[in-house]
């Protein structure tokens, strides 16, 4: 492994850049002020369609904001962050062995779908400890299965092919258009094909949670004192925020009377639960902000007073 | 008795012809400008080297974005400054391969001063290519980090003030300050010895690149006859009549 | 089996290393563990807590509102966390330098007197240890030995030579923790 410490978020992501035009698998982390730094280059590799893993492990803002928990990154991760029609592949992990796990998930999704992934995280997965079984590991990509695997690669232009030229500049509209109808395309087949949810006591839910990270284990804990005070509460964790588990809520609306979307933010996931329900029930959002974390008691509140008594 | 060109055109009468690494594209560069020459010299050099295949570019934002549509090597096209962290992720992960940036001086000496700064104190061990005309071509003649005193352009159209504006940048002599650099050198490429010269300090600097020596650092003083509102033959006089003064030719660290 | 334990004091105190200890020791059990700080630059030198988690199943949220014991080594620490304990859990606090102490009768009271344990040791490194033994006293809920493997997997190696000392300051923890206040 090669392991460099750039002098900013705006050079590290650049050498990401660099390094997954190679067909290398290339990494960077930071928290969300470090993120926003390189929101740029994470608009030049989607849109010169290149492999690679971010991850953020999110604090709360806006501005330097604080060092404390919160997900309040989700609207930068999902629909965008820098310029233009792109989407990342987000994968949210509630537990230390799934930020280890997710970590080889995202480098696959990437390479399947020649685009960048994202590891949503938060300063409480980031800074807590569990038990993790570490997979044994794999060897490095020599240079020949590179090659043979990801033709696009610049390793260097031998007679037998015409140059790689990892771009995303084309100045010719029309061109461009068709260029982007093919980025939509891809990610149209990423929902359909890469969709990821854990449901826990969902089967004869009255009420559901939907969360993600931090606020699912926190929810599923809820779930508990509200299912020993006889409340039939389930929670639905997307474990991809893109591509959102859409189906998998309007699958559980035949019994499901009303949803609390639980984030540690002021409500940017609900809109995505939202445009799933497309207003069948009542959907509510209840979230901490700024680096509180919200207590398994206060979902417990949250989840009575507007869901079940709102 | 009248001579058919056909009898002319002969191998045997070859004096240069165009290096077999150029494309066919026609450059889009303006006439007179500095760009298409040095595009070329650099084709040149890898080809001298027998380095194609080994060889990946990193091209910039401005007037040479499109260089990558000239030169038959592997490219990458970088964000606006960050060429030396692009160049630098390809490099470390490729250590065997030979790697070259080429920017501007809107791209090298502002927007990605600190990309340039920390990559030469790394020593990455690559070629930079920096090619200074003191303006913004591409974006209409803006002033530049380099744009020398008095100097006119559309945001500084009475010249440029250094009490306003600061003074004009000079990131080859404080590249050379820096551990990390190797050889750190100022051309032209205005007339035939100029542009042999350029040659001369490519090749060291791709045998630099070879010898795991560090970051070699090429600027080139160059012009810009349509930003600058003159003929190229103007220009070429007006560059050495003031940007030499101010940016003197040579090297400036051999190590 | 699920134990949920805030250990909270004075930065420095061991609060943290002690939470990995027993988090370690857990591991070394098969237990699922979960070791969640508090953090931030108010932590040098400012107050200090930690949550860990032992349960037997699969463990929801690793923070929590309230808890089955509290380890309570500062006078901001009682005033802060002994309203979350729950009904019947228990509070074990080390004497020193304590003005206020516990009020609540529907809670279990131990107390260690840890550091001035630590000083007759002639180690203020072993506190936390002290304050370990005597939280495995009132709840044996990992081994002696698997205390020593948790111990040993989170120390580093260059620290091994400790070992010996840190399992007498376990065991004399065990030994002087003091019954306050049994309820039920």
């Amino acid at each position: 492994m090669v392991v460099l410490q750039a002098e900013s978020e705006i050079a590290s992501i650049n050498m990401v850049y660099g390094g997954a035009g190679c067909g290398k698998k290339v990494m960077t982390s930071s928290s969300s002020p470090g993120v926003s730094l390189m929101q740029e280059g994470i608009t030049y590799l989607a849109g010169a369609e290149l492999p690679c893993v971010v991850v953020n492990v999110v604090r709360g803002g806006p501005g330097l904001g604080t060092i404390q928990p919160a997900q309040s990154d989700y609207f930068q991760a999902v629909k965008g962050g820098g310029h233009g029609d792109y989407k990342l592949i987000v994968l949210a992990p509630s537990s230390v062995q799934e930020m280890a796990d997710f970590v080889e998930l995202a480098f696959d999704l990437a390479f399947k779908y020649r685009n960048p992934a994202m590891i949503l995280s938060d300063g409480m997965i980031g800074q807590m400890m569990e038990k993790v079984e570490m997979k044994p590991f794999t060897p490095r990509w020599t240079d020949e299965e590179i090659t043979k695997m990801h033709p696009w690669a610049t390793t260097g232009k031998p007679a037998s092919r015409e140059r790689n030229i990892i771009t995303s500049v084309e100045l010719d509209a029309n061109a461009f258009e068709r260029f982007n109808h093919k980025l939509q395309a891809k990610y149209k087949q990423i929902e359909e094909n890469e969709v990821r949810s854990e449901m826990f006591e969902c089967e004869d839910a009255d009420y559901l949670l939907v969360a993600y990270g931090s606020s699912a284990r926190i929810c599923q804990k809820a779930v508990q004192i509200l299912r020993a005070k006889g409340i039939k509460v389930g929670l639905l964790r997307p474990i991809t925020l893109f591509p959102f588990p859409t189906k998998e809520i309007q699958a559980l609306l035949g019994h499901v009377k009303g949803i609390l979307s639980v984030e540690l933010s002021a409500g940017q996931m609900v809109e995505d639960v939202r445009l799933a329900v497309e207003g069948k029930v009542k959907v509510e959002h209840f979230g901490r902000l700024g680096g509180v974390v919200h207590s398994p008691e206060e979902v417990v509140e949250a989840m009575e007073s507007k869901i079940i008594g709102g | 008795m009248s001579i058919d060109i056909k009898d002319i055109i002969k191998p045997e009468n070859l004096v240069y012809q165009k290096s077999s690494l150029l494309t066919d594209r026609v450059m889009h560069y303006c006439p007179g400008c500095t760009h298409g020459v040095v595009n070329r010299v650099i084709a040149e050099v890898i080809e001298e080297l027998g380095i194609q295949e080994d060889t990946i570019g990193v091209a910039p934002v401005g007037c040479s974005v499109l260089m990558y549509n000239y030169i038959e090597v592997d490219w990458h096209e970088a964000a606006h400054g960050r060429a030396p962290a692009v160049g630098t992720g390809i490099k470390r992960l490729m250590p065997n391969k030979y790697v070259f940036t080429y920017q501007g001086d809107g791209d090298l000496a502002a927007i990605g001063t600190a990309e340039t700064i920390h990559a030469c104190n790394r020593g990455e061990n690559m070629v930079m290519v920096f090619i200074n005309n003191g303006i913004y071509g591409m974006t209409g003649g803006q002033m530049a980090p380099t744009t020398l005193q008095g100097m006119k352009a559309s945001t500084c159209p009475f010249g440029r003030d250094i009490e306003r504006d600061g003074n004009p940048l000079r990131m080859t002599e404080i590249v050379a300050t820096l551990p990390g650099t190797c050889y750190v050198t100022r051309h032209a490429a205005h007339t035939a010895a100029a542009v042999r010269k350029l040659k001369k300090a490519l090749l060291k600097a791709f045998d630099n690149q070879k010898n795991n020596k560090g970051t070699s650092f090429i600027e080139v003083v160059s012009t810009c006859n349509s930003g600058w509102k003159m003929t190229p033959v103007q220009s070429n006089k007006w560059m050495e009549a003031h940007m030499f003064p101010f940016y003197p030719l040579g090297d400036i660290k051999d190590v | 089996m699920n134990e949920e334990i805030i250990i909270a004091g004075f930065g420095g105190q061991g609060v943290l290393s002690m939470g990995k200890i027993l988090a370690y020791s857990g591991v070394m059990q098969d237990m699922e563990v979960s070791w969640m700080p508090s953090y931030g630059p108010e932590m040098r030198g400012g107050t200090a807590n930690v949550t860990v988690i032992l349960s037997d199943s699969r463990i929801s949220s690793p923070i929590l509102k309230m808890y089955d014991t509290a380890i309570i080594l500062n006078q901001q620490s009682m005033d802060k966390f002994e309203k979350y304990l729950k009904p019947g859990g228990l509070l074990l606090y080390d004497g020193n330098g304590i003005t206020r102490h516990p009020e609540r009768k529907d809670i279990n009271v131990f107390r260690v007197d840890a550091a001035e344990e630590a000083s007759k040791m002639q180690s203020s490194k072993t506190f936390n240890m002290i304050v370990l033994g005597a939280y495995l006293k009132i709840r044996p809920i990992v081994s002696m030995e698997n205390v020593m493997n948790g111990l040993k997997k989170s120390l580093p190696e260059r620290h091994h030579h400790m070992l010996p000392l840190n399992k007498a300051a376990i065991e004399r923890g065990l030994e002087i923790v003091q019954e306050v206040q049994v309820v039920g």
